[in-house]
């Protein structure tokens, strides 16, 4: 690699980086309790366990769950309802004042067989979890926030690529791994941000992407309402509202026979941006930790139970479904959230040095240094390594 | 390519991502496979960190 190659890569990453670094230093530290969000919630909330029953207790009517619901809050509407895979127990509803809201929601969790009221909140009741979510989601500020973080997390995949680039020339004539402690303090934190940052670039790059692409999350869903749903409950275009609704339970009858091998992982209520005003639109999922992320919608005519439709979701939904556990680190058990957790935190080391670098950076003109760099000719390995280091402060 | 200089950084990059995939793929064998692959390039890194410095 030339000199001026060099430079060009390295001007690249130090300005992404920099650009992008209290960012992601916020996000890394705001996602690491969200690693355990499960656990956590568990611990700091008040939630009540489940009744000891024994296992093939039936689960209760749905219907009288959504009843519950409504009853607790008589001035809302219930849009969701919901399972979690590791605590089939449970059921949840997500309330909210109009059918389309996307912000401001209330949450039950219910015994699934005793139809018990677990745990009551709301997205406003801003707790430590919920804080620390809103801050790495959008930081309070709503789709901007969104995809403003996303563009900070484009720069961190460029500030990683040119990093790469830049790792060559640097580690060249150094064992890997060499971390020189004996030298300058700024020497030992450069090798400690190759060593870190090279061994961790995978894991970050996949983190970091499919971070970005969950910043779009409320894009593809709005695409897929505008590409998939609108054709899946056209015949149904221009039809009266309905006024009463049928038993969920009948549905979920219909949805399991339409989808025998999967399992509900949550149902949008009529009127819903998931589903129309007449359907029940119930989401299955499988049962690897791979089929259990690709949601499966069912359309079921929320008057008379008949199924309308079923599709796969089109490539981009699944992408997106996706990339969701390869952020989050939450589909391989305790062990691969320790890891995560692991990772996470020698990204901080890294983004942190990589500033303290900078910080520390010489103070002569990078052109001089790239001067005294080509002067010396053919010089001592060590020399040259020192010389394009200095080139690259 | 300088296999001296990039040979670990490769190495470890696809244990890495095989570890990222596997654990995804299935339950049980799989979780194991994604706990070693991306477990052992997390201890080198405090190996190479913590080590004693030579000479």
């Amino acid at each position: 690699m030339t000199v001026k190659t060099f430079k060009a890569w390295y001007l690249v990453h130090k300005w992404t980086s920099l650009i992008c670094t209290v960012f992601l230093l916020m996000l890394c530290i705001t996602g690491l309790p969200l690693i355990f969000h499960h656990e956590l919630e568990h611990l700091l909330s008040d939630q009540k366990e489940p009744a000891e029953l024994p296992a093939g207790t039936p689960m209760a009517s749905l219907d009288r769950v959504i009843q519950k619901t409504l009853e607790a809050r008589p001035d809302e509407k219930v849009l969701y309802v919901s399972w979690d895979e590791e605590e089939p127990e449970l059921v949840f509803t997500t309330t909210a004042k109009t059918m389309t809201e996307t912000e401001d929601f209330g949450f039950f969790i219910f015994d699934a067989r005793t139809t018990d009221i677990l745990r009551e909140g709301s997205t406003r009741d801003l707790d430590f979890m919920q804080i620390m979510f809103k801050l790495h989601v959008d930081m309070f500020a709503g789709l901007p926030g969104k995809l403003f973080l996303g563009f900070m997390g484009l720069l961190f995949v460029v500030a990683i690529v040119t990093g790469i680039a830049v790792y060559g020339p640097l580690m060249r004539k150094l064992d890997f791994g060499t971390v020189r402690k004996q030298r300058s303090s700024r020497i030992k934190w450069l090798d400690l941000h190759n060593m870190l940052g090279i061994i961790t670039v995978v894991w970050a790059l996949v983190v970091g992407g499919t971070g970005v692409i969950n910043t779009w999350a409320d894009l593809i869903i709005k695409y897929w309402q505008y590409d998939q749903l609108a054709a899946m409950t056209a015949p149904y275009a221009g039809q009266p509202v309905p006024d009463v609704l049928g038993p969920l339970e009948n549905a979920m009858v219909t949805a399991r026979r339409a989808a025998p091998e999967m399992e509900p992982a949550f149902v949008a209520m009529p009127g819903t941006l998931f589903s129309s005003p007449h359907h029940y639109a119930i989401f299955m999922r499988g049962n690897t930790p791979l089929t259990a992320r690709l949601f499966k919608p069912v359309l079921v005519d929320a008057q008379t139970a008949e199924l309308t439709d079923t599709r796969e979701m089109p490539w981009y939904v699944k992408t997106l479904l996706l990339s969701q556990p390869l952020h989050f680190g939450d589909y391989g058990g305790m062990p691969l959230k320790i890891i995560w957790t692991f990772f996470d935190l020698v990204t901080i080391v890294v983004l942190g040095s990589g500033l303290y670098l900078w910080f520390q950076r010489r103070r002569s003109p990078i052109e001089q240094r790239i001067r005294e760099l080509e002067q010396e000719g053919e010089p001592e390995p060590m020399l040259a390594r020192d010389g394009i280091r200095g080139a690259a402060e | 390519m300088n296999m001296k200089l990039w040979g670990m950084p490769i190495l470890l990059g696809v244990m890495s991502g095989i570890g990222l995939v596997s654990a995804l793929l299935e339950d049980g064998l799989w979780d194991w496979i994604s706990w070693l692959t991306l477990g052992i390039p997390s201890l080198l890194m405090c190996w190479y960190w913590l080590r004693p410095a030579r000479r």
